[in-house]
């Protein structure tokens, strides 16, 4: 595996491992704890559109996917909060019509749509030059964000009312949120593909929500998860010919099982089950 | 010699609906300066949305509701708010000293980190609600009476200007409520206090004054209710409450 590091292929396949580990590390943790997942994995899909939209204007695919992304997260959140739509029924609107549109734009493609796999499925070995820099650009703007407002997205994410109350712009931070979302799809999708954007973006996070009751601690540990899951499970498909997006993801959940099954052995050492009532 | 008293919230002929279902019918009420309101009434009858008329986050189809003499919007940062809380993620990633510390946000604004003066104040809420010792614990592993304290707390760091509690003794066991009510007790003389609940029996003994809400505020006043009140806005017959409560609180029929 590590004569493979000669080669500029892998050297990128780790950069972008590693870039797209600490996006959905830090972005992750407010997915899970706010419980956002459902509209996090109807953000991915609906980018989907924003692929095939690329594909027929001729730009970069992952542009048009940005664009998409941004869209339907700022769409659903409007949707829900203003209208009395009931939130899952906007959100499973804007995930099929992204995926219809983006399957419909590919036909409409003259030609083939070369790398369409890769788009729905990852291939982080073939991730180009270009993309690093757009994911390391999305990453600048995730952690300046949620550095400056981490006490406001804690508040949102505990409680949206008293926030409100308090006079934070408690709509607006929440719209920003799913933009940063929207900017973590981006990123994540050359390396596991939009299918499987969802499982970076809740399972390296779910896994470290067992260790700690540390927001910022949780970020922390959720992009070591990621980078792990990524170098290990980039390693395992190397060696073993294995489609790099699920191998990865798998080797995420078995991370979390392990984190989970650790929990609860120290749970029950100390005598806690439940919640006190 | 009465001297007038500073209203702080004011409701004028105030009407909610939802759907055509009118909730709240043609409210009048005054918060005003010393108050220490208990609201009651049935489930259903408009209590939380009340509160939510005066929060400002529910808008009024009628009527006219000012908050410190402007809009609740404007103004809703000035009053110390206790919502009816329910932990839905019992390992949510927070520590006590972190919850309290949210109710300076609105003071702060936006990106600006708490400063020593506002960990002073967090300090001092939390000692006033007696939970100091448990400021480093994760909001979780808290009873319900001693979240519902830190959640007090959290109200007071902003120095408000009144309080408004939303059943706050749901989920909490006798012996505390005792403890909470003496708590509001100190308080009151600082801030006006304003209390939803259905339960009769405890609201009446410790508060100054008692509205009856069901769609229509009934009464507005001192704590002498008698059963006709009662009767109006439970709309069934009560059964006089006598145990060990003063004289004052219920008439003698």
């Amino acid at each position: 595996m590590l004569e493979a590091l000669q080669y500029d292929f892998m050297r990128n396949a780790l950069t972008a491992g590693v870039l797209a580990s600490v996006a959905c590390g830090i972005v992750g943790v407010y997915v899970v704890v706010k419980r956002i997942v459902f509209i996090s994995g109807g953000i991915a899909h609906a980018s989907f559109g924003g692929i095939g939209l690329g594909y027929f204007l001729g730009i970069n695919p992952v542009l048009g996917a940005l664009f998409f992304a941004v869209a339907s997260a700022l769409g659903m959140g409007l949707v829900s909060r203003r209208t009395r739509l009931p939130e899952d029924t906007a959100i499973g609107v804007f995930w099929v019509v992204g995926m219809a549109l983006g399957i419909l734009f590919v036909g409409l493609t003259p030609g083939y749509a070369p790398g369409l796999f890769t788009y729905l499925f990852g291939n982080i070995l073939t991730v180009p030059g270009a993309d690093l820099i757009i994911m390391l650009f999305l990453n600048v703007i995730i952690i300046v964000v949620v550095l400056s407002l981490y006490k406001e997205f804690l508040a949102i994410s505990f409680d949206e009312e008293f926030s409100t109350v308090v006079g934070i712009p408690t709509e607006r931070l929440y719209l920003l949120l799913l933009c940063l979302v929207a900017l973590t799809v981006v990123v994540l999708i050359r390396v596991v593909g939009v299918i499987l954007v969802i499982a970076l973006l809740t399972i390296p996070a779910a896994a470290a929500k067992q260790f700690t009751y540390n927001l910022g601690k949780m970020m922390f540990l959720s992009v070591l998860f990621g980078i792990i899951s990524v170098l290990c499970g980039l390693c395992l498909s190397y060696e073993l010919d294995l489609a790099s997006g699920a191998t990865i993801v798998l080797f995420s959940v078995v991370l979390f099982l392990i984190s989970f099954g650790f929990k609860r052995l120290c749970n029950r050492k100390h005598g806690l089950s439940l919640p006190p009532q | 010699m009465k001297v007038a008293s500073e209203e702080l919230v004011s409701l004028r002929d105030v009407w909610v609906h939802y759907d055509n279902v009118a909730i709240l019918e043609g409210i009048n009420l005054s918060i005003e300066q010393g108050d220490f309101l208990g609201i009651i009434g049935p489930n259903g009858g408009g209590k939380t949305t009340l509160l939510k008329v005066i929060l400002g986050l529910v808008q009024p189809s009628r009527g006219e509701v000012t908050v410190l003499g402007g809009a609740p919007e404007q103004n809703r940062k000035f009053i110390g708010y206790v919502a009816q809380h329910i932990l839905f993620d019992h390992d949510f990633p927070i520590s006590v000293w972190d919850v309290v510390l949210m109710g300076r946000n609105g003071k702060l604004g936006l990106i600006k980190r708490p400063s020593d003066d506002d960990k002073r104040l967090a300090l001092k809420a939390l000692e006033i609600v007696e939970m100091l010792d448990y400021k480093s614990r994760q909001i979780g592993r808290l009873s319900g009476g001693e979240q519902q304290r830190v959640f007090i707390a959290r109200a007071l760091v902003a120095e408000p200007k009144m309080l408004l509690l939303d059943e706050p003794t749901t989920g909490v066991d006798t012996h505390m409520q005792a403890e909470f009510y003496e708590l509001l007790a100190r308080l009151k003389h600082k801030m006006p206090i304003v209390l939803i609940s259905h339960d009769i029996s405890a609201v009446s003994i410790h508060v100054d004054k008692i509205a009856c809400l069901n769609h229509q505020l009934y009464y507005h006043g001192s704590k002498e209710i008698g059963p006709e009140i009662l009767e109006a806005t439970y709309k069934c017959p009560v059964q006089m409450i006598a145990h060990g409560v003063p004289h004052r609180v219920l008439k003698e029929h």
